[in-house]
């Protein structure tokens, strides 16, 4: 009876250090203390859900040591042979094995109602922990894959697409249906055909949304997988498991949310992909006139100047230019020069990517401003740099009602006095969308690679102290 | 219906737990400042590997005779752990980078 109390108290500690955590991590002086205090707190509910004294168990130790410590040594190496810009594929990858291993269990649960009849509250919450698990579990692989660079969205994509989706789900939730209202005796041919179609459905599901809503997409899994996890919580009728998917599900559907209102479309409208291939091209006619400036006349400008504000893009992380951005930085810094940093919330793949790699090239994070902040200082900027960013300086989200991204909130670089942007070439952005931006007076170009075209910068301003 | 009243009768606790820790969640993670989106995306990843604990009771529920729910319930746990283990590593890692510097 004693123990009984004990392991209850434990998972209650457990429990509280996983919210104490993500309450912590929430904030930026607190961060780090939150995530040791989260993972203090889920080490000590792993621990106690291995000693909890449960009815009729039989001593498998050995093997869940094994699993633990494989897994623990797996997740480690992985998290530490990671480079920062890889950052966005481990966390999905991460992601799917969490998803997977909720679908693991779900399937074994089916295998074990046997003959016996399931319950339909029961039997819809296995249900759900087994879609969900499976397509969190593909979705979150295909996302790793897509930005690891292994798959193209154009070779996993066709036309109709959400249509076949949409399809695709009805009959899954069609078996589902069938499974649970008469499914009787054949629970496990059912289960397995429910688990096949929502792997299927999870890839597929992932497939037509590009890489510009890449963010959207992770937090969204993210969030799946938390509710997975919750619902085998409820399966297992434990309380510690229910806590923490739940907490990562809310955590992540407000993280995804809140991707969307920074680019302004509903949450509908980004899973239907209305961004990428089939953007309308109506916008296409703006070519115009565009300018150049060398590396040489740049560094002056920027050596005199008074404010210089960094427009990072997912090209900064392409090109590996975090490093010279912040040599850049440094340079211009001890020359008296205001440098900030303008981070739109959707710039790169994932929720917060350029602040990520900005702090590995140990950037101080005060000089990251977010959008608002951004756009005030961008009023008495001299020399604004976009370095690798495309569609989130792009004016016509403000000006063209036809344009696909309009209504998305924007940087509005052309507020500083000279708009520069480091381009490989004239080809237009990842959305395909073409942005008048380049062809403005106040805006100057400099193509090349931005880690080359950023290190030529350097030299040159050196030459100029 | 009957069955649904049932479920929700025997299951009443659970189901207080899931609207509140849902709300919880929200107030926790809303004002969250952009430089922590990821570091917060990836230490909410580890925290959803609690699945793990799923797995480990899962086991010790089996009989050990039961070979194939053994090893499909070691691959659930070794799962679960690298989405723990990485991902608390790999936020904890992010977050050191973060300084502030004057």
């Amino acid at each position: 009876m004693y123990v009984e109390a004990l392991v209850k108290i434990l998972y209650l500690v457990g429990a509280l250090g996983i919210v104490w955590g993500l309450k912590y991590l929430s904030s930026p002086d607190t961060a780090r203390k939150g995530n040791i205090v989260a993972s203090i707190g889920m080490g000590l509910a792993i621990i106690t859900s291995i000693f909890d004294p449960i009815e009729n168990s039989y001593p498998n130790y050995l093997w869940i040591f094994v699993g633990i410590i494989l897994g623990g040594i797996i997740g480690w190496y992985m998290a530490k042979k990671v480079q920062m810009t890889e950052m966005p594929q481990l966390v999905s990858l991460f992601n799917g094995f969490g998803g997977a291993s909720a679908m693991i269990l779900a399937i074994i649960e089916l295998y074990g109602i046997k003959d016996a009849v399931m319950e339909l509250g029961s039997g819809l919450i296995l249900i759900s922990t087994l879609i969900i698990g499976a397509v969190s579990f593909t979705g979150s692989v295909l996302a790793y894959l897509k930005l690891d660079g292994k798959v193209e969205d154009k070779n996993v994509t066709f036309r109709g697409h959400n249509t076949f989706n949409n399809i695709f789900f009805i009959v899954i939730m069609a078996f589902s249906g069938y499974c649970l209202i008469a499914g009787e005796g054949n629970y496990e041919w059912l289960g397995w055909v429910i688990m096949i179609l929502s792997m299927i459905y999870g890839f597929s599901f992932v497939a037509p949304i590009g890489g510009a809503d890449m963010p959207v997409v992770i937090s969204l899994l993210n969030s799946l997988t938390g509710v997975s996890a919750a619902t085998a919580g409820i399966l297992f009728g434990s309380q510690i498991m229910l806590i923490g998917g739940i907490l990562v599900g809310a955590a992540g559907i407000i993280l995804t949310v809140m991707m969307c209102n920074a680019m302004n479309r509903s949450l509908w409208n980004v899973l239907l992909g209305n961004f990428g291939g089939t953007a309308a091209s109506n916008a296409s006619g703006v070519a115009g006139v565009y300018k150049e400036i060398s590396a040489n006349e740049l560094a002056i400008q920027l050596y005199y100047a008074q404010r210089v504000m960094i427009v990072p893009g997912y090209g900064l992380a392409v090109s590996q230019a975090q490093k010279t951005c912040q040599e850049l930085d440094a340079m211009l810094s001890k020359n008296n020069v205001e440098v900030f940093y303008a981070i739109h919330p959707v710039a790169g793949r994932m929720p917060g990517h350029m602040n990520v790699l900005l702090a590995e090239a140990n950037v101080s994070y005060d000089k990251l401003l977010d959008l608002d902040d951004s756009n005030d200082k961008l009023k008495g900027t001299n020399v604004a740099i976009v370095v690798g960013a495309n569609d989130v300086v792009n004016p016509s989200a403000k000006t063209d009602p036809g344009s696909p991204i309009y209504g998305m909130p924007i940087l509005d670089v052309l507020d500083a006095d000279t708009v520069i942007v480091l381009k490989r070439s004239m080809k237009p952005g990842y959305a395909g969308i073409e942005n008048p931006l380049f062809f403005e007076s106040k805006t100057k170009m400099l193509f090349g690679d931005a880690k080359d075209s950023l290190n030529k910068l350097v030299q040159e301003i050196k030459a100029l102290g | 219906m009957e069955q649904v009243a049932i479920f929700i009768n025997e299951n009443v606790t659970l189901i207080y737990l899931l609207v509140f820790m849902v709300i919880l969640g929200f107030q926790i993670i809303s004002n969250v400042p952009t430089i922590l989106h990821t570091p917060l995306m990836s230490g909410a990843n580890a925290v959803s590997g609690i699945v793990i604990i799923g797995g480990i009771l899962l086991l010790r529920k089996t009989n050990p005779e039961d070979i194939f729910t053994i090893i499909v319930g070691v691959i659930a746990i070794i799962l679960g752990m690298i989405n723990v283990m990485g991902g608390f590593y790999v936020t904890n890692r992010m977050l050191s980078m973060f300084k502030k510097k004057k």
